[in-house]
């Protein structure tokens, strides 16, 4: 089943342009991420997908347009926005009440039973939680929800590693099954590596780059390579060529070029990381960026 | 599987049918819970002005023997009215308390959820605009009122029983004087005034919403300010005045519309006790300017709904 289904989205605000003409798909039980820089129009697209902002071109979320029922759609779909968002006012019992209250899939005991394993006493306010504490709550109130999607836009921005790992660990044990979907936007991309089915790259409003995690291990590899063996690896057109440490690793598409073991030879050869990939495809693009990348 | 008329064992038995055996007044019962949990000054300012009104009175009861003795033989003002008066002012102050409760509270109802961007945790759940807008609306035009109600009943119970006491200690032939009181018409009239007040000045509300839902910064300032200069300059420019009289009509109309203000011998009547004879529901609610006010209040809680969905966080 297509959870996200977008053609030609489009957005701008005043002269700047947030999406520009989007295709999208996002498929049930799938992982997506979403990786930009600042500016990319990944949140645009999110809030999209979400019915909070408008726009031109084709959405369906789950068969609604999210423009115009956004409420009937928010009861199978969910959403962390970044760890502000909860009302600093409330109680963390009056956060139970009140999704208990207004949303129909709710289930209250899933939700304290998450809040079980936590430090989160019922009768804190949110303003007296750390900003860890609060992304646990809203992720113990979304995880009680049956919901069909979830989205999150920066949802562990500003948590330090143990906040994360367990943030993620939980959406993958807890929470994440094959009927359910989940579109994830995120700077912190080594800790999604692993959690990811799907991978999108996004600047300036365009997509660029956007393959399943598979095709990602199969079709890039990076070298470390000998020295003595540069020029040979040079020759085969690498997408991007960094150094570290006195070595030059160099990143390969091998869509493009030479088989897995003629790379090998050349030196240490291992799958990138995201960020490496991420560096290499937006390095491509470069003079593009420039602006976008602010 | 139970019967479909018993929505809650349903729900139980079959999480499935859950969405459908949901009310559709839930979220609304909830929305406004939620407004009660955040905005606590809607039950707290009138508390407090009832504990420090009661405080003064309690202190006035020193003087009260005396001064009923003096209302015995006195006859300068009528006796009822000068019995009624520290109640008819504790209902006052309490209604103007509710009505500065209501004004602010309109005009940070859709402003503070956008300022602390909580407006994107609202927007995720499945609660419509529509039923946000109304739990605001109704704060205004119904809880504070009837919160106001009950507090004011409360406090004019208690002021009574302690008079009571204080009189059985100090002096038994002032009691006759008291008991002349109709404490229970007073409240039935103020009930009445407080379900007038709300409906007349609906569209103020309604107003104050909208400008809380739209405005970037400077609420009190784009509510109160835009009115007060187009009456200035319709007074500069054509020496009329009728947006004034508009808006001053909006503000205390009420009165001449929903009360008698003179009685049938043509006596005005004083404020400090209205018989219930003076009461004029019919006049009041066949009158065209309350219902071109509901209009425009519900015009503007429309208005009000309809930009919601376009609102994000400031």
């Amino acid at each position: 089943m297509t959870v996200v289904e977008a053609r030609g989205l489009h957005k701008a605000f005043g002269k700047t342009i947030a999406l520009d003409g989007i295709d999208l798909r996002v498929d049930e039980g799938h992982i997506l991420g979403l990786i930009g820089p600042n500016g990319a129009g990944k949140s645009t697209a999110l809030n999209a997908i979400l019915g909070l902002t408008q726009y031109q071109g084709q959405l369906r979320v789950l068969g609604r347009d999210p423009w115009t029922e956004r409420d009937q759609l928010m009861r199978d779909v969910c959403f962390i926005a970044d760890v502000a968002v909860l009302p600093r006012w409330m109680r963390v019992s009056q956060a139970l009440d009140y999704v208990a209250g207004v949303h129909p899939r709710f289930d209250r005991a899933k939700a304290e039973g998450f809040l079980a394993k936590t430090d989160i006493l019922h009768a804190s306010k949110i303003r007296e939680l750390s900003k860890g504490m609060v992304t646990q709550l809203h992720l113990a109130l979304v995880m009680a929800i049956d919901a069909k999607l979830l989205v999150l836009d920066e949802p562990t921005l500003g948590l330090d590693i143990l906040y994360r790992k367990q943030f993620y660990d939980s959406l993958l044990n807890d929470y994440f099954d094959r009927s359910r979907t989940i579109v994830v936007t995120t700077h912190q991309v080594e800790d999604v590596q692993h959690v990811l089915t799907d991978l999108m790259f996004i600047n300036r409003g365009r997509i660029m780059l956007d393959c399943a995690m598979e095709e990602f291990e199969s079709r890039y590899l990076e070298v470390m390579v000998h020295p003595e063996k540069l020029a040979a690896a040079r020759a085969l057109k690498p997408m991007h060529e960094r150094q570290m440490l006195g070595r030059s690793i160099l990143l390969f598409d091998l869509k493009n070029r030479a088989d897995r073991q003629q790379l090998a030879a050349l030196g240490e050869a291992r799958t990138p990381s995201i960020a490496d990939l991420f560096v290499a495809v937006m390095g491509n693009h470069a003079s593009e960026a420039q602006g976008a990348a602010r | 599987m139970t019967t479909p008329s018993n929505p809650v064992t349903e729900s139980l038995d079959s999480p499935v049918s859950a969405p459908a055996a949901m009310a559709h007044t839930r979220p609304l019962f909830w929305s406004v819970r939620r407004e009660l949990w955040e905005s606590r000054s809607i039950y707290l300012a009138p508390l407090a002005v009832a504990a420090v009104y009661l405080l003064g009175f309690l202190i006035s009861l020193f003087w009260l023997p005396r001064s009923l003795r003096t209302v015995a033989t006195n006859h300068s003002m009528p006796p009822l009215i000068e019995l009624a008066m520290p109640y008819s002012h504790a209902a006052m102050l309490l209604m103007a308390t509710g009505l500065v409760v209501g004004f602010f509270y309109s005009l940070e109802a859709l402003y503070s959820e956008r300022r602390e961007r909580t407006i994107l945790f609202w927007k995720s759940l499945p609660v419509s605009d529509l039923t946000t807008v109304l739990s605001k609306a109704l704060i205004p035009l119904a809880v504070l009122p009837l919160v106001v109600f009950a507090i004011t009943v409360a406090l004019q119970l208690i002021m009574r029983l302690v008079s009571l006491v204080a009189l059985l200690v100090t002096g038994r032939d002032a009691a006759a004087a008291w008991t002349r009181l109709p404490l229970f018409q007073m409240e039935l009239g103020l009930l009445y005034s407080m379900i007038v007040l709300a409906l007349w000045h609906a569209p103020i509300y309604g107003w104050l919403l909208l400008v809380s839902g739209w405005a970037r910064r400077g609420a009190f300032l784009w509510a109160v300010l835009p009115p007060l200069a187009i009456a200035a300059v319709e007074t500069i420019a054509f020496r009329t005045s009728y947006v004034g009289i508009l808006l001053r009509d909006r503000l205390i109309g009420f009165a001449a519309s929903a009360f008698d203000l003179k009685d049938a011998a043509g006596v005005p009547i004083d404020a400090h006790f209205i018989p219930l004879a003076q009461l004029a529901p019919g006049r009041f609610l066949s009158s065209p300017s309350l219902w071109v006010g509901l209009i425009v209040a519900a015009a503007l809680l429309a208005a009000a709904v309809r930009l919601r969905r376009y609102r994000e966080p400031l």
